[in-house]
């Protein structure tokens, strides 16, 4: 990976170089040839990064009660992302939000389910699916699995399609309609905002587990919400697994979610 | 040959003019919508594509149309359609014109618009949407041009212009077809998910294609000294007639498997759109309406004695083409998205920019078809000046 | 043919369109602007490459980069020399403002007067920036 990024850079640079003339490669040469012993640059990740096979998510929902009890967890998430709370509903943009049951599992709802189900707000999020629909009706690969599992968003790059919306079958995605700076109350400097017209959704916290941090979400969840590896029998998110009774949103498509929910 | 368009009367400047004011209209809104965003729309974070994708979607069958007079021409030796068959083809140029501006419009971030081939998707039915679109445009463009530069000249046309017509004439159902994929290989979409969406959307662009075709000959005929002939709409009158028929009977295939299997996810949208779901009902009338001038314009397309009555078949052909605009151009996009994947109803209506914006398109579209008919037009008077029958052509 | 003054007038028209820029701008040209480093630019002596390889490609270098965080999660940059950069164009002390932490002053100069508009602030989050005549005080204490 890391070597082959350093390919692409010098090839870049070896382009940018030609169009400039010879003396300037010349220069380079020169200036390497100069210090032969120098080591190459390298990008590398930070030591501290938390890192997974596959990364994936539990909610103990058991442990929520009211709309109140999920509001630190979705305002974590959307100050930490500079999320905008657009007032407009169709424009409305989400990451982590809660919904009823019988919205968030359609395929398992009934009439006589039980009031606290009932009447239970759930968290939802982008479910950085296995096999993510998203991705593969992306037509820029702006949106992409990463292979420790989180699906991503790479804004540089979307063209504003909205295909993916399309085929997310779980809502999870936003779409700037208009310039989202003015709807942000406290700007996160750490974390950029969008432009109008891209694709936007919950990230994982990428940023935030690569600096050895975990997600926002969870961090304020005192610990209703746990990540972890999937692929890891001895992790967290495993051993909840196997010692509760879980659920997962519409797992008969197959797209193969990461979130799971005690209930 | 392009010299033709510049020369014209009153009425055909007339008619330029008032498509040029549409146009600059529309890009007056555009670009008000690049400053603000696609929030002047009445798109939505659960109506993700409308108007722009719908009008899309329609035109992409429109462009296939076309090859309903190619076919027969090229396939069959049909020699009757030979003297029109351009007027097909220029047809599918216009149409695929207006598809890839509304693709345009519909964007985001439409300077990015080449990293879809900055970064090649095969994954991404889009990717191969923008593939056969263009080609398909290539393809009307060199083969038209060439058929009628050597009708002009009174020559055959070249050798190779032969297999790219062979090329188009399996290319046009493809286009189409790849339409649908984007839309019927998604997961919980319950009212695309399902395998006669295609050949749907083939049927229906099959019927309306030709059908404006002939409204198209008529007019030509009316305002100018070519007559595309009597055979050659009546025959297009029959292909318009089976695939109308063809079209309602597949949507009462749709209609079947999801009323009686009743799975709700697929049900839910047929009943947004027909009957209303959980008191939303924005589009019933629209469909209703649709359905009524589709089948409508069966009772008068099967009945011969009305088919050949030109009166008769014009109206019967523009009552098609309203209601399988209906059908494709407002109630299959949004159709799609409510309810959305959550079982919520946001509903979606276009909103004034958006349609100055889509009529924008449009007479682009028809400016296109404007100046490539009056050349068209203008080679075949001229060759009908130089011989009287020209029925080898 | 006789439409030779129509064809003279017309290429006159062409010309002076085609060389509008031209002398729209004659006698306009200011002289390049010198780029002003900020403190801690000058105190950290280097930066990620050498400075003319930076001034020439510091565009290809942040495309590289974005794509090498977003899409590799390679955040971290070490160079020839063994120094370490975080590589983000403004959050943290190790990234690009946090080292040259003006952008009017080290980014914005030039692209005005190099007449570009790239869209990077549209979204990231330029440091606030210290204006000089807070700065004065303090260095007189």
């Amino acid at each position: 990976m890391e070597n082959s990024n350093r390919r692409s850079f010098l090839k870049v640079a070896g382009i940018t170089a030609l169009g400039l003339g010879t003396k300037p490669v010349l220069d380079v040469f020169a200036a390497s040839g100069g210090k032969a012993e120098e080591p190459k640059p390298e990008v590398y990740k930070n030591e501290k990064a938390l890192i997974a096979k596959r990364w994936g998510m539990v909610i103990d929902t058991r442990k929520f009660h009211s709309k109140e009890d999920l509001e630190p967890m979705i305002e974590a998430c959307h100050k930490t992302h500079n999320v905008p709370n657009l007032t407009e509903p169709r424009h409305k943009i989400m990451w982590l939000w809660e919904d009823e049951y019988k919205h968030v599992f359609t395929h398992m709802e009934h009439e006589l389910i039980n009031d606290r189900i009932k009447h239970l707000p759930f968290l939802v999020l982008c479910n950085h699916c296995e096999k993510p629909g998203c991705v593969r009706a992306c037509p820029t690969k702006a949106t992409f699995k990463r292979d420790d599992g989180i699906v991503l968003m790479d804004f540089h790059r979307c063209i504003g399609c909205r295909f993916c919306m399309a085929a997310c079958p779980y809502g999870s995605r936003s779409f700037n309609f208009r310039d989202p700076r003015p709807f942000i109350k406290e700007e996160n400097k750490e974390f950029p905002t969008r432009m109008k017209g891209v694709v936007e959704k919950c990230n994982f916290c990428a940023e935030r587990l690569a600096v050895g941090k975990m997600p926002a979400c969870v961090e304020a969840s005192n610990g209703a919400m746990v990540v972890g590896d999937l692929e890891d029998p001895e992790s967290e998110v495993r051993e909840l697994l196997r010692s509760n009774y879980t659920i997962r949103r519409k797992p008969d498509l197959g797209a193969g979610p990461s979130v799971y929910y005690i209930v | 040959m392009l010299e033709l368009a510049l020369k014209g009367d009153r009425k055909y400047w007339g008619l330029v003019i008032v498509l040029l004011t549409f146009m600059g209209v529309g890009f007056a809104v555009y670009l008000k919508q690049l400053d603000f965003g696609l929030g002047i729309t009445g798109m939505s974070r659960d109506v993700s594509w409308g108007f722009y994708i719908a009008q899309f979607t329609f035109l992409v069958g429109v462009a296939a149309g076309g090859v309903m007079v190619v076919l027969p021409r090229y396939l069959h030796d049909y020699k009757a359609f030979g003297r029109i068959t351009i007027l097909g083809e220029f047809l599918a140029i216009a149409a695929v014109t207006m598809c890839i501006l509304f693709i345009i419009v519909d964007l985001g971030q439409p300077m990015r618009i080449f990293n879809v081939m900055l970064y090649p998707t095969p994954n991404s039915v889009l990717f191969w949407d923008m593939i056969v679109l263009n080609v398909y445009l290539l393809l009307n463009i060199v083969i038209g041009w060439n058929v009628l530069e050597a009708e002009r000249n009174n020559v055959h046309y070249a050798p190779w212009v032969k297999p790219l017509i062979i090329t188009s004439i399996i290319w046009a159902p493809a286009i189409h077809t790849v339409t649908a994929f984007l839309y019927c290989g998604l997961p919980g979409r319950g009212f695309w998910l399902t395998a006669i969406l295609a050949p749907r959307f083939l049927a229906s662009a099959f019927a309306a294609g030709p059908a404006l075709l002939i409204l198209l000959c008529l007019i030509i005929r009316k305002f100018t000294k070519f007559d595309p002939g009597r055979e050659q709409i009546q025959s297009l009158a029959k292909i318009v007639t089976y695939a109308i028929i063809i079209n309602v009977f597949f949507l009462l295939c749709e209609v079947f498997v999801v009323f009686y299997s009743r799975i709700p996810s697929h049900m839910s949208h047929l009943q947004y759109l027909f009957v209303g779901f959980h008191g939303y009902h924005a589009l019933v009338p629209w469909m209703w309406t649709s359905m009524a001038l589709m089948v409508t314009s069966i009772v008068l397309l099967v009945i011969p004695a009305a088919r050949k009555h030109e009166g008769v078949l014009a109206f019967a052909c523009a009552i098609l083409f309203i209601g399988t605009w209906i059908d494709k151009g407002m109630g299959m996009i949004s159709g799609g998205f409510v309810p959305n994947p959550l079982h919520r109803v946001t509903e979606y209506m276009p909103t004034l920019p958006e349609i100055l914006i889509t009529l924008g398109v449009w007479a682009t579209g028809f400016f296109v078809l404007t100046i490539l008919f009056k050349v068209a037009v203008g080679v075949k008077e001229e060759v009908s000046g130089v011989k009287d029958t020209c029925e080898s052509c | 043919m006789n439409d030779k003054n129509r064809i003279t007038f017309g290429l006159i028209v062409f010309i002076a369109i085609v060389t509008f820029p031209f002398w729209y701008n004659l006698g306009k040209a200011s002289s390049a602007p010198e780029l002003k480093l900020s403190e801690k630019a000058k105190a950290a002596k280097e930066c990620v490459k050498p400075k003319e390889i930076m001034r020439q490609e510091h565009m290809q270098i942040l495309d590289l980069w974005r794509d090498t965080v977003v899409r590799d999660a390679n955040r971290a940059y070490k160079s020839g020399s063994g120094k370490t950069f975080g590589m983000s164009l403004s959050s943290g002390e190790e990234s690009c403002l946090g080292c040259h932490e003006s952008k009017t002053e080290f980014c914005d100069k030039c692209h005005n007067y190099a007449s570009v508009a790239p869209y990077c602030w549209t979204c990231h989050i330029a440091p606030e920036e210290k204006k000089p005549e807070e700065n004065k005080p303090e260095e007189n204490k």
